[in-house]
């Protein structure tokens, strides 16, 4: 029985703790009598025969839907859309879920003699995904299948041709997707949850759409009425969504969405890596020195082999659960079995708010996490993992450990590159950047250009990561990396410090010398329920 | 009287080109540059007047000379041995406060009739440099008979004194010279969009006079350092960026496509390159819009680079050398305006010149931006 996640209360026989530190790993010892650390819950069983469960799905469709194969029928346009190379993080051992899923549906719809049939990797402003990335998320079956014959493929947000404009919502939000899509007489939605922001409407309004929607909820007031982007009952960025799924459901537009949930096995258990998923306390002695051969081993590494180390691991997580129908009745569900794993209640804010940031986000799988996806996963998906309150107080602090070099994937991410340049240099504050450049950056031609022939992700995206942080750049005192490269920190607008000693020195400015600290063990995923 | 004299002494001056490249402004402690006694220079004939140089300011070409990477282009335009410094606020006789047009033209050199450019008034373009009353010298400060403002005692003649209203302090008018390049640079600009290269006393000038002279023109400019930077962006500069950030944000500001190399598809009408080095002048050409002008007017010497686009994108490269005496008025106003005298971080008196030479030569990275040397307090100034 996996044992859940739990809170501990740091005291002086408590051994150092874990902290992620990009593509590299630290130990910190906490100080005692005033931290505590929030540990997420031991992976959840994994379903035993994920493609039984998978056709059960199909067969028993939540809400109020019919079977998938009811919904079939010969000279039918079926489109299934899947989720993008964003997720899962890391990515899964073969086979990929999505594959799984998908090969179910087909073997559904070849059986109901469909045979127009499209399937388009729902990436919204996210880069291309390359053919082997396409391949590991679908499988070789499925994409020697359709990709030779064009009926695999990348949705593409900037053509105009292949682009519908479904309507309006009642609060003026423009809904256009992919017109594939949006003409086919049934969109199935294959998702992988990770988090709970993922999934529901959000798959196809957002992840079919184009700039102009998606404006409407990735902008700097929706994040910052997100309380959180993980709750969903609580979040602006999914209420528009979901007016979004209402004006595609009154259209006629029929989903059937399906849904799956992993646990939090990323580190596996067994191997080197495995020690990162266990508690301090808890390490054997050959864990022990594992960790330290492995960390010794990584830091006389350069950069670039160490990224590429962990970059190539595939994490062997389970597959908790499966849901397929209607979209919200699916949602539902899906969201209480990420909550089974990932929620740990925890009583009270926090002054001081650590976390140590891996080597990997949504938007650097196979790249390069610059600085601006550093604030991203730090101040976006790491702050908003709660439910309830943030975790940290107004006017706290958060410490950050992560070596943020001034670097750049200049074929992923080049509208990062000028927007550490051009936009961070005259301003960081999220309203005034997103009215002065927003625009110029989304239209720019170059941008558009990469964004549809290269791998590159849209002009746009840097901002949407800063306003990704916007809600806790409101809500915080200061924010501190450790570790980080100076020049890139202050970049940011954050503090650097050399030592997570030297950043509480610095905290202590802002929340005073006996503050409070909570360190969120993570990952694996945990979600802070806060009471 | 006292001067800093530069001479010519072949091995001197070697030694000052393997000393500048160890460390800029080195040249001064080896070369053939030397704070001498000499002999008040005679006047050349009647309408000049005796300066005694106040403040005289040191320039990118006075360094270049100093550590021996200045062209030999110049070799026959110069007189040996020379008194540099053509950046002088001083007075005349009677007291009345000037700056020097230095600039050694038609008139000065008793030629008459004038060569067709100073019959024009376009005095920076004279074909007579190296003729007439003077010993060749394209200016004041590299003309042996007229010596130059790291001096007690400089000759100018009557048409190249500007006098200066008693309201504009020394610290300011030692800037009117420079400022004046700033303001011909500008008046040669014609675009609606404009990149600045180099954040050194000519930049930062040259921004001022770029946004005095063209209201709504846009300005992106390179700053090494951050009071480069600061003072760029108050100066007038619309986007400053790190000179390495440079072509991208001419590529963004200019919604540009970029190909593989960084080679723009577009760019900018205009670049004003205010530091001459080969690496800037290929940046230009990187970030010039087809049809586009380069203005040089950063002093550049020798330089290795790919003209390629030059050719293949028509770009037009055009010196901005000096300025015509009109644009000392329009230097003046806008020294008093846009309160230049601020950009005079030190003065040094002459004895002290190896310092002044060295803090000039790294004034970026020391926060500096102007360095002159200050003669108000020689003793031998008023002796003469």
């Amino acid at each position: 029985m996996p044992r859940p996640g739990f809170v501990l209360d740091v005291d002086k026989s408590t051994p150092p703790i874990l902290f992620h530190h990009g593509e590299s790993l630290r130990l910190e010892k906490l100080p005692a009598g005033r931290s505590r650390v929030l540990y997420p819950g031991e992976p959840l069983p994994a379903l035993e025969d994920v493609d039984a469960s998978i056709r059960h799905a199909l067969d028993n469709p939540l809400g109020d839907s019919q079977p998938l194969r009811a919904l079939l029928r010969p000279g039918m346009k079926l489109t299934i859309a899947f989720d993008d190379i964003s997720l899962p993080l890391p990515p899964m051992r073969k086979p990929d879920v999505r594959q799984r899923v998908i090969e179910a549906v087909l073997d559904v719809a070849a059986a109901a003699g469909v045979d127009d049939v499209h399937l388009i990797a729902a990436l919204a402003l996210h880069r291309r995904m390359t053919e082997a990335e396409l391949r590991h998320a679908v499988g070789d079956r499925v994409y020697d299948a359709f990709a030779p014959s064009g009926n695999l493929y990348n949705h593409d947000a900037e053509d105009l041709d292949n682009l519908e404009l479904i309507g309006t919502t009642k609060h003026g939000e423009e809904v256009e997707i992919n017109k594939r899509a949006a003409t086919s007489d049934l969109i199935v939605y294959v998702n992988i949850n990770l988090v709970s922001m993922d999934g529901g409407w959000k798959s196809t309004a957002t992840g079919l759409s184009s700039y102009r929607s998606l404006r409407h909820h990735h902008n700097v007031k929706t994040m910052q009425h997100s309380r959180s982007f993980m709750d969903r009952h609580a979040s602006e960025l999914h209420s528009s969504n979901w007016r979004m799924g209402e004006v595609l459901r009154n259209s006629g537009i029929k989903v059937f969405q399906i849904e799956t949930t992993l646990n939090n096995d990323t580190f596996g258990t067994s191997g080197p890596m495995s020690v990162l998923q266990k508690r301090e306390w808890e390490w054997t002695a050959r864990d022990r020195a594992t960790f330290i051969g492995m960390k010794a081993g990584l830091d006389r590494l350069p950069v670039k082999a160490r990224r590429k180390i962990f970059n190539s691991w595939l994490a062997p997580y389970g597959v908790t659960s499966v849901q397929a129908g209607e979209v919200e009745a699916v949602h539902e569900v899906t969201t209480a079995n990420v909550f089974k794993q990932q929620l740990v209640t925890i009583e009270g804010q926090t002054d001081i708010l650590t976390m140590g940031l891996p080597y990997i986000c949504p938007y650097n799988v196979n790249s390069v996490m610059n600085p601006i996806l550093v604030m991203c996963l730090g101040l976006g998906y790491f702050f908003n993992m709660y439910r309830g309150q943030p975790l940290v107080r107004e006017g706290g602090v958060v410490i950050m450990s992560h070596p943020t070099p001034w670097e750049f994937n200049p074929v992923h991410h080049p509208s990062y590159i000028d927007f550490f340049e051009q936009v961070l240099t005259e301003t960081t504050d999220p309203a005034e950047l997103e009215a002065r450049f927003e625009k110029q950056f989304a239209e720019d031609e170059w941008y558009r250009h990469l964004y549809r022939t290269s791998y590159a992700y849209h002009g746009v995206h840097p901002f949407y990561m800063w306003y990704w942080g916007s809600h806790a750049l409101q809500h915080l005192g200061k924010v501190i990396i450790v570790g980080g490269e100076p020049r890139s920190v202050r970049r940011l607008g954050f503090t650097p410090a050399s030592t997570l000693d030297d950043a509480l020195e610095l905290a202590s400015d802002v929340v005073g010398r006996h503050a409070t600290i909570t360190h969120v063990h993570n990952p694996p995923l945990v979600m802070a329920d806060v009471r | 009287m006292k001067a800093l004299r530069f001479s010519r002494k072949p091995a001197k001056f070697a030694a000052a080109m393997v000393a500048g490249r160890l460390s800029p402004g080195a040249g001064a402690k080896v070369g053939p540059l030397a704070l001498r006694d000499v002999d008040p220079p005679d006047l050349p004939g009647p309408g000049w007047v005796r300066v005694r140089p106040r403040l005289a300011g040191i320039c990118g070409s006075d360094l270049a000379t100093i550590d021996g990477t200045s062209s030999r282009w110049f070799e026959p335009i110069v007189s040996f041995p020379f008194t540099p410094g053509h950046e002088v606020v001083g007075e005349l006789d009677d007291g009345t406060r000037v700056v020097v047009v230095p600039v050694l033209s038609c008139v000065a050199r008793g030629i008459d009739p004038p060569c067709a450019a100073c019959a024009a008034g376009r005095i920076n373009h004279c074909e007579r440099i190296a003729y007439g009353q003077l010993e060749p010298g394209l200016q004041c400060g590299f003309c042996e008979s007229t010596g130059g403002g790291w001096s007690t005692l400089m000759l100018a003649h009557e048409q190249q004194v500007v006098v200066i209203p008693d309201a504009l302090s020394d610290e300011a008018a030692v800037l009117v010279e420079p400022t004046a390049c700033a303001v011909h640079a500008a008046s040669q600009v014609q675009a609606g969009r404009v990149a600045v290269i180099g954040a050194g006393a000519i930049g930062l000038l040259t921004i001022a006079a770029l946004r005095r002279a063209h209201e709504g023109l846009e300005i992106v400019a390179t700053a090494k350092y951050p009071h480069q930077r600061a003072l760029a962006a108050e100066l007038g500069a619309d986007v400053v960026v790190a000179p390495g950030e440079l072509d991208r944000a001419v590529r963004t500001r200019t919604s540009s496509m970029r190909l593989d190399n960084g080679q723009l598809g577009g760019g900018v009408e205009a670049v004003v390159d205010c530091v001459g080095s080969a690496d800037t002048i290929a940046q230009a050409l990187r970030i010039t819009a087809p049809g586009g002008t380069i203005h040089a007017v950063g002093m550049p010497g020798v330089t290795t680079v790919d003209l390629t686009p030059l050719w293949q994108r028509e770009i037009s490269l055009r010196g901005a050398y000096a300025y015509q005496r009109h644009d000392f008025d329009t230097a003046i106003e806008l020294v008093a305006e846009r309160d230049l005298g601020r950009l005079l971080t030190a003065t040094y008196p002459l004895r002290s010149y190896e310092d002044a030479i060295a803090h000039a030569a790294s004034a970026g990275s020391r926060g500096a931006v102007k360095i002159a040397f200050d003669l108000r307090s020689e003793r031998e100034r008023d002796r003469i």
